[in-house]
């Protein structure tokens, strides 16, 4: 994986000796997701996926991920569903789900 | 740029190295897909230096930080003279093949930040200075900028019955910073990502100042779908409002040529900002946009 | 020791202490009466006696935003300005502080405009006491030398990591020039280790720095700050009696006293005056009056306990100083009385001088004329101008 992932076990500091020094932490350090902004899911539907790549590349929030499998997917923990990856694949493989259905 | 320094990039060579990551810009946002493909290509060994603006506000948030390089929020005016500082501290220090980087979006660019910019081009120093331009200070709730086009309606440019939108034009900021002599100035769009990648990479190998300038929609800013910020944005280039360049010894480059132009006025009846305009608007900004380009057939060479 | 003595002026000796402490950037803007401190910089750089990266920037915010950046990966750094240019760095001054990164920066003392003026006066850095830096008043070219050489040591001391103004009078220091001390780099070197420090940015552990933090964290991280601040006083005392074993002079901590003991009459200042203070003192004394002087070093972290404990027991203080706070009195004063309201017994008069602003004349006629105003027993005007 080569992207950060949400750490769990992270406590935000109680006493002033558990603050950074300065004001300089960690990269890469995500204790939140993003899921909840979300009211459309995206679906990579793996026929019709040529892996052209293209969503992944204009992803602004670069969360589609090659899988193991070898097919794409989406990491739906900081997917926002703006749907830029359904409106640019070319081969139509990706569609846009309501959120809760 | 002759073809000695042609290296495309493509989408397969890319890093699937994620350097922005969970950031909070909102659905849609044009300027974190221009920095996050831009720290694709420039790597690990980069120092961000992205000024107080959206891009700031969504990605260092103690204890969420959305960069996984080295990154630091400078000052609003102090983007580039930041990232010489970054650039002469990591030198001094023995620190060798990094990148200094900057991420500013149009205000902090064309406005509050060009003082610091201009000190850094006339010292000709090694830093990548990428100006992410969605046409207003977005982060404040969308108000008029020095790059705010012609006619568009934000906070601070309200569309009423005596005045329509904004009533200046984009500064020229490519052409600004070219006239300073830097060694190497593009214009992108996100809409272009390949053009946009070609032109970091090239950035990345220049002995000196790099500007690029990318055209960066923003969804809430200007009133349209979040699903459209690609395709508004290839849509600016190809009805000639926006254009792909280069500046380099002391020459400019046009890129792409778009021969016909596709609908300016789809391009602009497409966002809410710009809903307002009348016909005589939309005519004046076709001839402000024609002469331009009659300024660059005459003036540019073409790739 | 290999000691050499030289001729020179406040600023010259200013940049002779900052070519043997070695920063590695240097960023700065001109402004009189800063300018020939960036000069000599400038010179040594050139003619390679001085190994740094010297950035002619554009302007004085971007001179200290520069010099943040530089720190933020972990580089030493040194700055200079004074009045207007001072003011134009304020954003960054606390950005600075903020960031806990020790720039180090001279000050030359001067006033602000309206009306212009190039002569010095106080108004710059007094006003701007709350930025979160240390500030520290010289009062002549030997003492610049020196506190430039410490105030790397304090401002670094990972206790401290706060960025450190060391503050000459405009032109009476700046540009008067005298015998000054000047040790070996090899003395200065073993004084003055190279900076370490995990507040950077760090190609092999990736950081985030000048974060955002919100209501729930951001006063802990400010409340750090003035604690960092505090323990500056410690580190003040460590740093000069380390500087003492060293190189041989000794100086007193946050502030400096003249007969205080036994003293009815004390007058508090600070900077270049006290060099017109002290005969006036001696000649008060050999006259049979017990007249006594502080002369304050640090306006930040503030001399609190000391001022208590070298007023205790005068009939009358007066603080002399030059600048104001338009609409109520000198900030040096305002500041001597809240630390004087923690005492039991507050001296019972309390007088404020204002003088010297716009480079005005402080003359030796001056001072006695002020030990006279604080004899007097009238309530007289809170402020006095001389």
């Amino acid at each position: 994986m080569n992207h950060p992932i949400r750490q769990n076990s992270f406590k935000p500091p109680k006493d002033l000796a558990e603050y950074p020094v300065g004001t300089a932490f960690p990269s890469g350090h995500l204790v939140e997701t993003n899921a909840s902004w979300r009211s459309h899911r995206p679906i990579i539907d793996a026929l019709r996926c040529s892996k052209c790549l293209i969503c992944w590349l204009l992803c602004p929030d670069g969360v589609i991920h090659s899988s193991k499998q070898g097919g794409l997917e989406i990491d739906y923990d900081y997917c926002k569903g703006c749907g830029i990856c359904a409106r640019e694949c070319r081969q139509k493989a990706v569609t846009m789900e309501k959120e809760g259905l | 740029m002759g073809n000695r320094t042609e290296k495309k990039i493509s989408i397969r060579e890319l890093s699937d190295r994620e350097y922005f990551y969970g950031h909070k810009a909102c659905p849609g946002c044009g300027g974190s897909l221009a920095l996050r493909l831009a720290l694709k290509v420039l790597g690990e060994r980069s120092y961000a230096v992205v000024p107080a603006g959206c891009m700031s506000a969504v990605s260092f948030i103690f204890p969420q930080m959305a960069f996984t390089c080295n990154a630091i929020i400078s000052t609003f005016p102090g983007t580039a003279s930041m990232l010489s500082g970054v650039a002469a501290g990591a030198r001094a220090l023995g620190i060798k093949d990094f990148h200094a980087v900057g991420f500013a979006g149009d205000g902090g660019t064309a406005d509050i930040g060009l003082q610091a910019l201009s000190g850094a081009i006339d010292r000709h120093d090694k830093i990548i200075y990428i100006c992410y331009d969605n046409e207003a200070y977005m982060n404040t709730g969308v108000q008029k900028s020095g790059l705010t086009p012609l006619g568009a309606r934000t906070t601070t440019s309200p569309a009423g019955k005596r005045l329509r939108g904004a009533f200046t034009q984009k500064k020229p900021m490519f052409e600004i910073v070219a006239a300073h002599g830097i060694d190497y100035a593009a214009t992108a769009s996100v809409g272009y990502p390949m053009d946009y990648l070609r032109k970091l990479e090239y950035a990345s190998r220049v002995e000196g100042t790099s500007y690029i300038h990318v055209f960066a929609p923003c969804p809430v800013g200007w009133g349209y779908e979040t699903a459209e910020t690609i395709a508004l944005a290839k849509n600016a280039v190809d009805c000639g409002l926006w254009y792909l360049a280069e500046f380099s010894d002391g020459k400019f480059t046009l890129n792409h040529n778009p021969g016909e132009f596709s609908s300016l006025r789809d391009y602009l009846f497409g966002q809410s900002r710009f809903i307002h305009l009348q016909e005589e608007d939309v005519n004046t900004i076709i001839s402000e946009r024609d002469a331009k380009w009659a300024n660059i057939h005459r003036a540019w060479r073409f790739s | 020791m290999l000691e050499q003595k030289a001729f020179l002026s406040g600023n010259e000796a200013v940049a002779a202490a900052v070519r043997l402490a070695r920063p590695h950037v240097i960023a700065a803007y001109p402004i009189t009466p800063q300018t020939t401190v960036i000069e000599r910089l400038a010179e040594m750089v050139e003619e390679q006696s001085l190994k740094a990266e010297y950035l002619h920037v554009e302007s004085e915010h971007s001179a200290l935003s520069a010099c943040i950046g530089a720190s933020a990966v972990g580089a030493r750094t040194f700055t200079a300005s004074s009045s207007q240019g001072l003011l134009y760095m304020a954003e960054c001054l606390h950005y600075a502080s903020g960031g806990r990164f020790p720039v180090v920066m001279m000050n030359a003392n001067r006033s602000l405009a309206l009306p212009w003026n190039i002569y010095g006066d106080q108004r710059d850095s007094l006003s701007l006491l709350d930025c979160g830096w240390i500030q520290a008043y010289a009062e002549d070219a030997q003492e610049s030398f020196d506190l430039i050489i410490q105030a790397y040591a304090i401002a670094e001391h990972p206790d401290v990591l706060t960025p450190m103004m060391i503050n000459l009078d405009g032109f009476v220091i700046t540009h008067t020039y005298e015998l000054v001390s000047l040790p070996a780099q090899q003395d200065v070197d073993a004084f003055l280790p190279p900076f370490q420090t995990t507040n950077k940015m760090d190609l092999d552990h990736p950081m985030s720095l000048g974060f955002t933090a919100g209501p729930a964290f951001n006063q802990s991280f400010k409340q750090l700050q003035h604690l960092a601040m505090m323990a500056a006083v410690t580190v003040i005392d460590e740093v000069e009696a380390r500087f003492r074993q060293f190189f041989g002079r000794h100086y007193p901590g946050l502030l400096e006293t003249m007969h205080c003991n036994d003293a009815e009459f004390i007058l508090v200042t600070l900077g270049s005056v006290a060099g017109t203070v002290r005969p006036v003192i001696e000649k008060l004394r050999s006259l049979g009056e017990r007249v006594g002087f502080v002369r304050i070093r640090y306006m930040r972290p503030f001399p609190d306990a000391e001022i208590r404990k070298a007023l205790a027991g005068s009939k009358a203080v007066g603080v002399l100083e030059k600048d104001i706070s338009f609409g109520f009195e000198g900030t040096v004063f305002t500041n001597v009385n809240s630390a004087l309201m923690r005492t039991k017994v507050v001296p019972p008069r309390l007088r404020n001088f204002i003088g010297g602003l716009g480079g005005k004349d402080i003359a030796a006629a001056d001072i006695e004329q002020i030990f006279e105003r604080m004899k007097s027993t009238d309530d007289g005007e809170s402020v006095e101008f001389i």
